[in-house]
């Protein structure tokens, strides 16, 4: 049976030269995804390295008949990122805010939508959010099912589309220290950008080899890809519009069309999830979030 | 004289605060509406309204936490927090999250509003948003800022700042950290916990001390090592070639020779971490603050810091206020 | 550095203790621990659902070990001789001083833990509970011997304090009750 949502590629978390962003979004206007959020969220430094190729692909997408939103930083500190923050309107495009200090830059009644890094825990902010002008939020992917459907409903009942994390290394942290730069013994001021030498985050285990975290420069993340394959059903009956897929650097527009078969009803989720598991960076799924005893968590069968 | 914002986890470290010279004392209801929701901690009704009374007799304020996340479909008891504090007759509530910031701007217009480290506002526009959307009088800044950071925040915001002088270290922006979630399915934002007690389990294996959370191995501490908390950023953890402690050390906070800086920087209140410590730790802490931010305001030198004994790794950093940090 | 400048018991009396009945010391115990709990309403609220739980105080400089079941409305103490230690939920090893330092306000719970001279296994929230609700109490040992002893309270109370000089070891809350 279909489900009744579709799919969001997020922002590239990630440091990627000019050529790999050109490839990928290229490749993303051939997927079957309704829409794309694109921009630097995790380090202003990185930016004048790929800014250029920002037109192209918004061109690209647009003519593939995507939607395409322009997100804000993750964290703003420096009077550098509170200009690029300030310029965000001035692309014409809507603004995925992902720092509340987007909002002093957007007009009243102008629309913008809410990325994963905002909190919105409840119906209270979801309801602030949209009488600013919000008509779509993706959720801190920290929360549980009960949380989602609340939300999910208040959404509806606001006429804001209410995305979930769907696939992808979860974002779990955000620093003012570039954790990249400390593993080399760097200042961040010196950084020399080492973190382009992992297209998806350094890998963190524990003393005892246990896979657990990834650094991505200023942001930390999970080891573990989420996916939401086992869970899309759930998801779907919860009233959420939308699933967010997170780039990562290889095999990406097989992982879109594996979830566009899962939301048509072609691909069950187990198979989808059999799939998706060598396909995730280090091998392993989690969707603890939603519906497990910790993030880290997964539902389905190991191996 | 900067104002000293000081911890209290009961209502004895409140006494205790008050006493050693506190000028404003801030604490939590006994509920997940605060973020320091720890096993036998924080506050009745009766006793925030008698520690209020306390307070006040004495020349001291006291500023409510209600500073996580509201989770959605139980709001009331968020809501009830704000109400509750406003008839102990608090000075203040420290709050994080927009959709209680809006209610209680609505509802309690009267009952003044600080907007928690908990939502991490590092910058003079998010700080501008807060104040105009919400009527926020006081911003504690996130612990990510340089020295030179709060002083061009100050230049262009109208509101106070406070900013944290002592105690554990976030490495991470707060409230934008799940972490702890990951690891244990509890966190900060939701639950007012970190790393929580309920998922720590210690094991003596061979000559270490082994911490696991949630069944993740923390750290492992060699015999007669000082032992840190089981807390997730300070752990050590391997990654390619490097062991070691990839977030931060187990340090703690001690910004006591930068309070002429932060004065200058015209920051107006400085926090002392730690709610979960025991009033001994209230009172010695808060001594040795308050004599600090009087020989500060007198033109007098600071005098020699001797708190080590009660910081983690008993040792201590300045944090993000030195650049060299981050 | 860890095992620190805390005072020890000094050694012959630590053997004396060992020569103690161990019946009469619980019965003494449970008594003082129902006194006070009696006295203190507040720390059974904070310790809620974890008064059941079955703490072990290993008092590291003494021969014997503590369990204290702080549940139901009769709080116990039980004596054991270390090595045949009872079943237990959680187990905090540490020297008298430190317990003591602690119950009256005087050191700091996680600076003990920080230094390991204080060490935690088992359940490590119902430690945090106990460690909490005690603090909140602002005990004086000094005090509660007064009570039990009625009209000698004054003599026990010297008695004590000259105990405390000699010992460094805490049994009153000293400075911080003053006032």
């Amino acid at each position: 049976m279909p489900l009744p949502m579709d799919l969001t590629v997020g922002p590239n978390l990630f440091f990627w030269d000019a050529e790999a962003v050109r490839a990928f979004y290229e490749g993303l206007a051939a997927t079957p995804v309704a829409r794309v959020v694109l921009g630097e969220v995790v380090c202003s430094k990185r930016l004048p390295f790929w800014q250029d190729e920002i037109p192209r692909a918004v061109e690209t997408l647009l003519e593939a008949g995507k939607e395409v939103a322009v997100t804000s930083l993750a964290l703003v500190t420096l009077p550098r990122e509170r200009r690029m923050t300030a310029d965000l309107p001035g692309t014409g495009l809507p603004i995925e805010v992902n720092d509340l200090t987007a909002l002093l830059h957007i007009p009243e009644g102008q629309p913008f939508w809410v990325g994963p890094l905002v909190n919105v825990y409840n119906e209270g902010t979801l309801r602030w959010l949209a009488a600013r002008g919000a008509t779509r939020v993706c959720l801190p992917p920290e929360l549980p099912l009960a949380s989602i459907r609340a939300l999910a409903r208040t959404g509806r009942d606001l006429g804001v589309a209410v995305e979930v994390w769907g696939h992808g290394r979860v974002p779990l942290a955000i620093s003012g220290r570039c954790y990249h730069a400390r593993l080399h013994d760097r200042p961040k001021d010196a950084c020399l950008f080492v973190c382009g030498e992992d297209p998806d985050g350094r890998d963190v285990e524990t003393l005892d080899g246990q896979p657990f975290l990834a650094v991505n420069g200023v942001q930390t993340l999970s080891q573990s890809t989420a996916s939401m394959a086992l869970q899309a059903g759930a998801l779907a009956e919860a009233g959420v519009a939308s699933l967010r897929l997170s780039p990562q650097s290889r095999d990406f527009a097989d992982i879109c069309a594996g979830y566009a078969d899962l939301l048509a009803g072609s691909l069950p989720g187990e198979a989808l999830a059999r799939r998706l598991a060598p396909l995730a960076p280090g091998g392993r799924l989690s969707d603890g979030f939603v519906n497990g005893p910790s993030g880290a968590a997964w539902s389905g069968p190991h191996g | 004289m900067m104002e000293l914002v000081c911890p209290a986890g009961t209502p004895a470290a409140l006494r205790a605060a008050v006493q050693a010279g506190a000028h404003a004392v801030y604490c939590g209801f006994a509920d997940e509406t605060n973020a320091r929701n720890f096993p036998g901690l924080n506050f009745s009704r009766e006793e925030m309204a008698a520690g209020v009374a306390h307070a006040h007799a004495n020349g001291a304020k006291v500023l409510v936490a209600i500073n996580t996340f509201p989770r959605a479909g139980s709001e009331d008891l968020w809501h009830r927090a704000v109400a509750d504090a406003e008839s102990a007759g608090a000075d203040a509530v420290i709050l994080a999250d927009l959709g209680l910031l809006a209610h209680a701007a609505e509802h309690h217009p009267r009952l003044r509003r600080h907007l928690s480290v908990q939502a991490a506002a590092a910058n003079p526009d998010a700080i501008n948003f807060y104040a105009e959307a919400f009527g926020v009088r006081r911003v504690v800044l996130p612990r990510v800022l340089t020295v030179e950071e709060i002083a061009a925040i100050n230049r262009d915001i109208d509101v106070e700042t406070e900013v944290f002088v002592f105690g554990g270290l976030c490495v991470m922006a707060e409230g934008r950290c799940s972490l702890s979630s990951y690891a244990t399915g509890r966190s900060p934002n939701m639950n007012g916990v970190c790393s929580p007690a309920s998922h720590v389990a210690y094991a003596e294996e061979g000559d270490e001390l082994a911490a696991r959370l949630g069944g993740f191995t923390i750290h492992r501490t060699p015999k007669g090592a000082p032992a840190p908390y089981p807390t997730l950023c300070k752990g050590a953890f391997v990654s390619g070639d490097q062991t070691g402690h990839v977030f931060e050390d187990p340090v703690s906070l001690d910004a006591t020779r930068l309070i002429p800086a932060l004065a200058k920087a015209g920051v107006s209140a400085l926090k002392i971490e730690g709610r979960q410590r025991s009033r001994a730790y209230v009172a010695e802490v808060v001594r040795s603050f308050r004599a600090a931010v009087e020989a500060q305001a007198a033109g007098r030198p600071l005098p020699e810091a001797t708190l080590a004994k009660l910081t983690e790794g008993q040792a201590a950093t300045t944090g993000a206020y030195a650049k060299i940090w981050r | 550095m860890p095992s620190s400048d805390l005072p020890r018991l000094p050694r012959g009396l630590s053997l004396l203790a060992g020569t103690l009945p161990l019946m009469p010391v619980s019965l003494a115990l449970t008594r003082l621990t129902r006194d006070l709990s009696a006295r203190h309403p507040g720390i059974r609220a904070r310790l809620g659902s974890f008064a059941d739980r079955r703490f072990l105080l290993d008092l590291e400089d003494l021969p014997v070990v503590l369990l204290l079941e702080p549940g139901g409305d009769r709080p116990r103490v039980r004596a054991c001789r270390r090595g045949r230690e009872p079943g237990h939920d959680a187990r905090i090893r540490g020297p008298v001083s430190a317990f003591l330092g602690m119950l009256h306000g005087r050191l700091d719970g996680d600076a003990l833990f920080f230094s390991r001279d204080l060490v935690v296994e088992g359940d490590t929230e119902a430690v945090l509970a106990l460690r909490n609700a005690i603090d909140d109490a602002e005990i004086d040992l000094s005090e509660e011997a007064g009570h039990l002893t009625g009209l000698a309270a004054p003599a026990v109370r010297g008695a004590l304090g000259l105990a405390e000089r000699l010992t460094g070891v805490a049994l009153s809350r000293g400075l911080e009750a003053g006032a």
